[in-house]
């Protein structure tokens, strides 16, 4: 019974994160591993993480998020400081040119608040980028499940 | 004649700029940090209102992690850990109690505890005492969280914390602390390491 159950619970961890790993371009920047977490309900705020790359030259920012499944969409820093975590708002992510930027656990990260509804593992969701140089772009984000650690893609970024 | 003395009088230069250079490093360096044993104590109600101290937990090794349910990334990522950590235990669980002490226990326990921490492993246990109570616990774990007015967060307001988990013995002493991000491979070797 146990085994099953582990094997159920290693299958949810790592089933359909196919979606995940599909990667959009926008002009110089390459976006990819966009996920979120299942949810409890829909009181509880829900992440978004997300993979930039910035092959060109210049400098950008991710300056915000907007997505139908929340009414309010932000981005977040977790900042520890002195053994003290907090999560600060962020005006705008630097996108630096040449380097890949994480928004990610510990990190830079979406918070979505006020889900229209809970997010369910294997659904997926569309999250629009907005950059201040490049324009908007909008990707699929892979609802993983609450235990996940990130997608399993065979890039292996 | 005369050069000696001037050489002299650099080289005795040298070394007080030597001692100098010395007494700066060691002052800049962090005092060793004292951490005397001591036995954190908590006296806080579970899901079902029933009141968990730690004198019942004697004889287990308790994994500790302070947060709350409405943590988008620290608490889930942290809390997922733990699940991984008590599942690479495998026969040796039973021997570790992992705990989630809500410090936003109102609000926990109205948004539903048990379904949070059961989400990650059926085996952490969900504590949310009154106010009172859990800033009893923190301050007995030598532990810091505050609530930080923010218009745009649920309720008006969000929590920081500290996202570290923290290791108390059999006996009820505190072991260690695990600073957040530390990987569960490296957490369940040390367990095991103790077991």
């Amino acid at each position: 019974m146990r085994n099953i159950l582990l094997g159920g619970l290693t299958l949810a961890l790592f089933a359909g994160a196919a979606q995940a790993c599909e990667t959009v371009t926008l002009g110089d920047l390459s976006i990819g591993h966009a996920w979120s977490r299942a949810t409890i309900g829909e009181g509880r705020p829900a992440v978004f993480y997300v993979e930039i790359t910035n092959a060109g030259a210049a400098d950008d920012a991710l300056t915000g998020i907007a997505t139908p499944a929340a009414t309010m969409p932000m981005l977040h820093e977790t900042v520890v400081t002195d053994g003290v975590a907090s999560m600060p708002h962020a005006m705008s992510v630097p996108v630096l040119a040449g380097q890949t930027t994480e928004l990610a656990s510990g990190g830079y990260h979406g918070m979505l608040m006020g889900l229209t509804s809970a997010l369910k593992e294997g659904d997926s969701f569309p999250v629009t980028l907005t950059f201040a140089k490049a324009g908007a772009v909008t990707v699929n984000v892979e609802v993983l499940s609450l235990r996940a650690e990130g997608p399993e893609c065979d890039d292996a970024n | 004649m005369t050069r000696i003395p001037l050489l002299r009088k650099i080289l005795w230069g040298m070394v007080v700029l030597a001692a100098i250079g010395a007494v700066v490093v060691q002052l800049r360096q962090p005092a060793p940090r004292v951490e005397a044993a001591f036995r954190p104590e908590f006296s806080l109600a579970d899901a079902a209102g029933k009141i968990r101290t730690n004198a019942e937990f004697r004889g287990r090794y308790l994994l500790v992690f302070f947060g709350f349910t409405n943590c988008p990334d620290v608490c889930p990522t942290t809390l997922a850990e733990v699940a991984q950590v008590m599942e690479g235990l495998q026969t040796q669980a039973a021997k570790v109690q992992p705990l989630f002490i809500s410090v936003d226990p109102e609000r926990d326990r109205r948004l539903g505890l048990t379904e949070f921490t059961a989400a990650f492993h059926p085996s952490i246990l969900g504590l949310a005492g009154d106010d009172a109570a859990t800033r009893a616990a923190a301050d007995s774990f030598k532990i810091f969280f505050e609530r930080e007015p923010d218009a745009a967060a649920p309720d008006g307001f969000t929590m920081s914390h500290s996202p570290r988990l923290y290791l108390i013995g059999p006996e009820g002493d505190w072991l260690r602390q695990y600073d957040y991000g530390t990987p569960a491979t490296e957490i369940l070797a040390d367990l095991k390491s103790r077991l």
